[in-house]
């Protein structure tokens, strides 16, 4: 009986024990750089060599800074001006309406949506954020520091406008 | 049998323990009992905190696949595991107290979960996920009522450089948690693992 009750003690302080999952490390292999990147989209390779894979490029941050951003044309979904990593969305719950509802904005300084997302498709007014405007980021986008594959000539709202008030 | 006898059966059964207590020792000497009771004592005290330590981890929270395959699924998505820095929290730093007392009193309502775990009260995600809301509950009525006493383990308040937390934290932090108006749960909800339907559920 001492002994089974031993035998479990010892068992159970061993299963407890740290289990550490052995993981390969090794070094990163030397960077393939693709050359003129950015420009080249439309050779498969890019020209990196054959025998040779290039590196990813590095990741894009989040712009996180806070301040509204211009709209680029007339009833542009404005952009989201911060990170929302890990902001929950789901058919549970509606992170971004924490600050952005109309009872909150004013406590944590948060534009509040505008009046159209509390009506519905037959024009009835809701208490909260109307189902189809739900999903925010499905029209509402944070932006990164990534550089555009191709240049663009498109020009904005804003630059337009003070172009042609200049001609 | 009357009550009186089931008392008078006791006492005859305990007597012979009783009056071994109650008497002097016969062989062993006064220096070998306390010093022996006091190895004892170290060696019990040793015994018992290293094995609630060993309930203290997150090889044995996740032992259970209830805990694996749910939350520790959904934590690893999260920064309180995956980060910059690679420093990380484990299940026991946000569920359990780390002071001694406060340990103490949550390991006892712990046991409440080794019963639902021996009857299998969250064993398939549907039934999780039907308990989820209360199951949160109970930990946001916990950190609510300690003042968030486990995130403020790691984070607090005093250590934070304001100034290189965005513009909106920085504001939001200074208004509410500095003054004491707001605790951490109260906007940190869902930070570690995916919220329950928060319809009707006061936020922020």
């Amino acid at each position: 009986m001492r002994h089974a009750l031993l035998l479990l003690i010892a068992a159970t302080l061993i299963a407890c024990g740290p289990r550490h999952e052995e993981v390969p490390r090794r070094a990163p292999s030397e960077r393939v750089t693709v050359t003129g990147a950015g420009q080249q989209i439309d050779a498969l390779r890019r020209g990196v060599p054959i025998d040779q894979e290039a590196s990813p490029v590095l990741l894009p941050r989040v712009e996180n800074f806070d301040r509204p951003r211009p709209v680029n044309y007339e009833m542009q979904p404005p952009t989201i001006p911060h990170a929302i990593d890990n902001y929950q969305l789901t058919v549970n719950t509606n992170r971004c309406m924490l600050c952005h509802t109309r009872s909150n904005a004013e406590k944590f300084l948060a534009p509040e949506v505008s009046d159209a997302h509390y009506v519905t498709r037959d024009g009835k007014v809701l208490e909260e954020i109307s189902p189809r405007r739900y999903f925010c980021v499905q029209c509402h986008v944070p932006q990164t520091d990534a550089q555009p594959l191709v240049e663009s000539r498109y020009r904005g709202l804003e630059a337009r406008s003070t172009s042609e008030t200049t001609r | 049998m009357t009550r009186s006898g089931i008392w008078n059966r006791i006492r005859s059964w305990l007597a012979p323990y009783w009056s071994a207590i109650r008497s002097p020792s016969r062989f062993y000497s006064l220096g070998f009992l306390t010093l022996g009771g006091f190895l004892a004592g170290v060696i019990f005290w040793g015994a018992f905190n290293t094995a609630m330590e060993a309930t203290n981890t997150e090889a044995f929270c996740t032992g259970c696949h209830e805990m694996n395959d749910n939350v520790f699924a959904e934590l690893k998505t999260t920064i309180h595991y995956n980060n910059r820095s690679g420093v990380r929290a484990v299940c026991p730093d946000c569920h359990v107290p780390h002071e001694w007392t406060y340990k103490i009193a949550r390991k006892m309502q712990a046991s409440k979960e080794v019963w639902g775990k021996i009857f299998g009260s969250v064993d398939t995600r549907e039934k999780f996920l039907k308990m989820r809301l209360d199951l949160a509950q109970h930990e946001w009525a916990r950190m609510k009522a300690n003042d968030s006493r486990e995130c403020r383990n790691c984070h607090q308040y005093d250590s934070m450089d304001l100034t290189r937390q965005s513009r909106r934290a920085a504001n939001i932090h200074q208004h509410y948690l500095g003054t004491g108006e707001n605790t951490c749960i109260d906007c940190h909800k869902g930070i570690a693992h995916q919220l329950p339907s928060m319809a009707g559920i006061p936020q922020g």
